[in-house]
């Protein structure tokens, strides 16, 4: 594999070839013990003081760019997910991703872009700041979730690669390997998952590459080590684990769309007004709060039309859903 | 005279059934209620209405083993079992059906009209749900007693109730359909056997005076 540095990362800064290896050693170590850790100086602290429990990340909060709604618990983000490459059932990427090793981590940068190459996640990682957001989850099963990720914007990461004046789409793939990914041993979708969105939509403040939530290290289950968070769309369009993200003329035929174009689009936003064909989308059932039986209105967008309705202008949305 | 093993049947093999009937339901109650520790997970709700459509679709397969058990091992206390099986199924699907009405969509009934008219599968199930309700109600002795013959040509509309909950459970849901194909492949088993079962008696029937002038 090539393995190119991008323009921005000083030569002092890449990690030495022994650096590497001793690290490579302590992490697996740490996924033996069910740790993970994003950072070297994180690798340092969690070494210092080894208790057995996700390694906390340095970031600081941005309240501008998140709710104040009441966030769900910890349990509750960590125990029900939709994350097929591990199994379909809710508690199934809990139980099964627990020895899924996320070091070492290559993401491919493809395509329309000036640069481009295979980077190590630290690579990928090192320039930017991490910083908290409280967005809400809206899952297309009609329920959702207040969430406080820790990441960075999408854009931050795609200015550093120059994509060229072809680029119109980023198409982002999530990693194949059905020895540690036990639901890609059956073909339930066309693996690997792609998604993708317009360069604009990736491009806008809200998009966020997540390494965190709860100011820890993404638990696997959720996507570790680096997943999209789009909170305007349907949760499937956040794809967890990636390893490659490319620049592309063409807009990507994204696997839910291939699988059921009837029922999902490529542009997935939330849409009260556009029911799935098998279920209403007009209220969502916000997991942990009220009561049992409770139900809010579903907004549009998620909640979120002030900042990205204007993506949208003159696109059919009933029909582009 | 008693046939044999009716005291086994009916004083141990039917209450421990009846048991393991009502199990699922204990759990979900205990569950729903918080005690025992028994956890339903993140989103309760849609566990309880699971539960209870797939408790209910597997008491109808069960039910259905009951006649291919009784020629299998010629031992006929097993239809002791039967009706209480079939009631428990009747039991599980009406729970899920209420459960949906009264909690899921909390009674809304723009919504519950409009599922029912608007979604396949809903309508099946809802299909199968209306052609259950006659063979609850004549569940009793008495029922069979009266309808005699008519009794059975009336409850082999169980076979497709079954098949309904099946293309119920296919088309709910998003893309693994494994789970559900296993119920299809069940149920396929089970209406085969009937069917070969009934071929086999239809050509001794032919043959048998034959069979008897030689
Ligand atoms: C013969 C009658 C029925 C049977 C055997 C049956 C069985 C099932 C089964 C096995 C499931 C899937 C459970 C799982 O995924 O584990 C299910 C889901 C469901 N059923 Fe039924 N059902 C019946 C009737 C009904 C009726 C009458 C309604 C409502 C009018 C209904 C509404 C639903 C709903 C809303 C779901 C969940 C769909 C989702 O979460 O996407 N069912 N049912």
């Amino acid at each position: 594999m090539i393995i190119r540095q991008s323009q921005d990362v000083r030569p002092s800064e890449i990690t030495s070839e022994g650096v590497y290896r001793s690290r490579r050693a302590f992490l697996a170590w740490i996924a033996g013990t069910g740790l993970m850790a994003a950072a070297p100086d994180v690798l340092a602290r969690a070494l210092a003081s080894a208790p057995p429990a996700p390694s906390p990340l340095r970031y600081t909060p941005n309240p501008r760019l998140s709710t104040t709604e009441r966030q769900n618990s910890w349990e509750e983000v960590t125990t029900y997910n939709n994350f097929y490459e591990f199994g379909t059932g809710k508690a199934d990427p809990a139980d099964n991703s627990r020895g899924f090793r996320t070091r070492p981590w290559n993401v491919a940068i493809e395509g329309e872009a000036e640069v481009t190459g295979s980077f190590t996640l630290e690579d990928i990682l090192r320039p930017h700041p991490l910083e908290e957001r409280i967005y809400r989850l809206r899952c297309v099963e009609a329920w959702s979730m207040v969430i406080p990720w820790i990441g960075f914007p999408l854009g931050d990461l795609i200015k550093r690669f120059k994509p060229t004046s072809r680029a119109r789409y980023v198409e982002f793939t999530t990693l194949l390997d059905p020895q540690q990914m036990p639901g890609q041993r059956y073909p339930v979708l066309d693996w690997p998952y792609v998604e993708g969105l317009r360069l604009d939509e990736a491009m806008h403040p809200l998009a966020l590459l997540a390494v965190g939530l709860y100011g820890k290290v993404l638990p696997n289950q959720n996507g570790a080590p680096l997943r999209l968070v789009v909170p305007w769309k349907y949760g499937f369009k956040s794809i967890k684990s990636i390893v490659r993200i490319r620049f592309t003329a063409d807009r990507p035929r994204t696997s839910w769309e291939k699988a059921l174009p009837r029922e999902y689009g490529f542009y997935a936003n939330v849409n009260p007004g556009v029911d799935h064909p098998r279920w209403s989308q007009k209220r969502e059932r916000r997991i942990g709060s009220g009561a049992f039986w409770d139900r809010q209105p579903t907004q549009m967008f998620n909640g979120y039309a002030d900042q990205v309705a204007s993506l949208y202008g003159g696109l059919d949305l009933a029909r582009n859903f | 005279m008693t046939a044999p093993g009716e005291g086994l049947a009916r004083f141990v093999l039917k209450p421990l059934v009846l048991a393991g009937c009502l199990a699922p339901f204990a759990w979900l109650a205990a569950g729903a209620a918080g005690l025992g520790g028994v956890s339903l997970g993140a989103n309760p709700v849609e566990e309880i209405l699971h539960s209870l459509g797939r408790w209910g679709l597997n008491f109808l397969l069960i039910t259905l083993c009951i006649t291919p058990l009784r020629q299998l091992t010629g031992w006929v206390q097993w239809m002791r079992l039967r009706r209480m099986l079939g009631l428990t199924a009747f039991f599980y699907i009406l729970g899920h059906f209420l459960f949906y009405v009264l909690v899921d969509q909390a009674g809304d009934l723009g919504v519950i009209v409009e599922d029912v008219l608007k979604r396949p599968y809903i309508t099946l199930g809802f299909t199968g749900l209306l052609l259950l309700l006659p063979l609850a109600l004549t569940s009793t002795k008495g029922a069979m007693r009266r309808l005699g013959r008519r009794w059975q040509r009336l409850h082999r509309l169980v076979y497709v109730v079954a098949a309904l909950g099946c293309i119920h459970f296919y088309w709910q849901v998003k893309a693994d359909v494994r789970e559900p194909l296993l119920y299809v492949g069940a149920l396929a088993l089970l209406l085969g056997w009937r069917w070969w079962k009934h071929r086999d008696r239809l050509s001794h029937a032919a043959r048998a005076p034959f069979e008897r002038a030689a």
